[in-house]
């Protein structure tokens, strides 16, 4: 296989499936669901979060996300955003796999309102018991090596560390630690959170991470479509970097010219 | 089809209770509202509500009830059920 294929063939595997885009995308915050599909379909994503709740039973025929994203084409990942603990996650996510027959899912236990930041304790137990139950978790933790593999150990099928908080847009915090995740994983690992501008997502891949999952950073960009296309760029970049592997850092400057032959 | 207690079968004598329990109102909650219904399953009442049955999940009383078994799983006065489904979520 010459380089060119390599670089073509660079998709990566979660439980069992395997993607060719390495940006997973959020569906909520949008104006609307045109400009959701839109921004998805720039994004170049083939997976989308989406979130479990009530019906609206005084209105059923409001427009409803199946209608504008087909499960069919793109795989969705069920959230239990808004869960704080290990119960109301695993009661969520039962009724996803009811609702579309999915065992692939996001976990995410939030400890608590303000930094949205995870609870470890309910995480670890939540996937202990929907590994159980047969569903592959990806799981949404802190940006810890040691929890990392505590999560791993218990049968996540994916580790995704913030890179800051949810929502804040402020990139990732700790590059060290999410280094360490990255070396120490034998699954797949994501930054999930925390990602504002195209470069963030770059780091997050030249730090050797299989994939970024965002919302925000796109939904409220001034321009979401050009903003998902920014990072989709941004993925690939980050990726290639990676694989290409960066120079070494030098304190001091080194010039490209050759010195010889100088007038 | 009459919707109130004045259904001709309530008489006959060999069933008449189920023939009652078939047009019966019941009190329940769906997703803390509590509603009047005369659905008699669950998947009867996912029609009442104008839902598609695949593109929903429902809980009926603390308990997953699996799409395949909607049509079978009756429903009795004061059940809570949450119907749920994907909406957009980061």
């Amino acid at each position: 296989m010459n380089q060119n294929a390599n670089v073509q063939d660079d998709s990566w595997e979660v439980a069992g499936h395997r993607f060719t885009s390495r940006l997973i995308v959020g569906t909520g915050k949008y104006k609307d669901f045109a400009q959701n599909a839109a921004a998805l379909e720039a994004s170049g994503a083939e997976i989308v979060t989406v979130a479990v709740r009530r019906v609206n039973i005084s209105d059923p025929s409001q427009p409803v996300l199946m209608d504008h994203i087909d499960p069919k084409k793109i795989t969705y990942l069920p959230n239990t955003a808004g869960c704080f603990t290990a119960d109301d996650a695993i009661r969520t996510l039962r009724l996803a796999r009811e609702a579309g027959g999915w065992e692939l899912v996001k976990l995410e236990v939030l400890g608590e309102a303000k930094t949205l930041y995870p609870d470890m304790r309910e995480t670890l137990k939540a996937t202990e018991v929907l590994v159980k139950e047969g569903f592959k978790p990806m799981v949404y933790c802190v940006d810890d090596p040691i929890a990392a593999k505590q999560l791993e150990e218990a049968g996540a099928v994916a580790i995704m560390p913030l890179g800051a908080p949810i929502g804040s847009g402020l990139g990732i915090q700790n590059q060290v630690t999410i280094r360490l995740i990255v070396e120490g994983a034998n699954v797949p690992v994501l930054v999930d959170a925390g990602v504002g501008t195209a470069s963030d997502a770059a780091v997050a891949m030249e730090l050797g991470c299989d994939g970024v999952l965002m919302n925000t950073a796109i939904a409220e960009a001034k321009d979401p479509i050009r903003m998902a296309r920014a990072m989709k760029l941004a993925v690939q970049a980050g990726r290639d970097a990676y694989l290409a592997g960066r120079m070494g850092r030098r304190k001091y400057a080194d010039p490209s010219s050759p010195l010889a032959g100088l007038i | 089809m009459s919707l109130s207690g004045t259904c001709s079968t309530c008489v006959t004598p060999d069933r008449p209770y189920v023939a009652l329990a078939m047009t019966q109102t019941l009190n329940i909650t769906v997703n803390g509202d509590s509603r009047q219904t005369i659905a008699s399953t669950i998947a009867d009442l996912v029609l009442e509500l104008g839902l598609e049955p695949a593109k929903v999940a429902v809980e009926h009383n603390g308990i997953i009830a699996p799409r395949s078994t909607l049509q079978e799983v009756a429903l009795g006065d004061g059940d809570v059920l949450e119907i749920v489904h994907f909406v957009g979520g980061g």
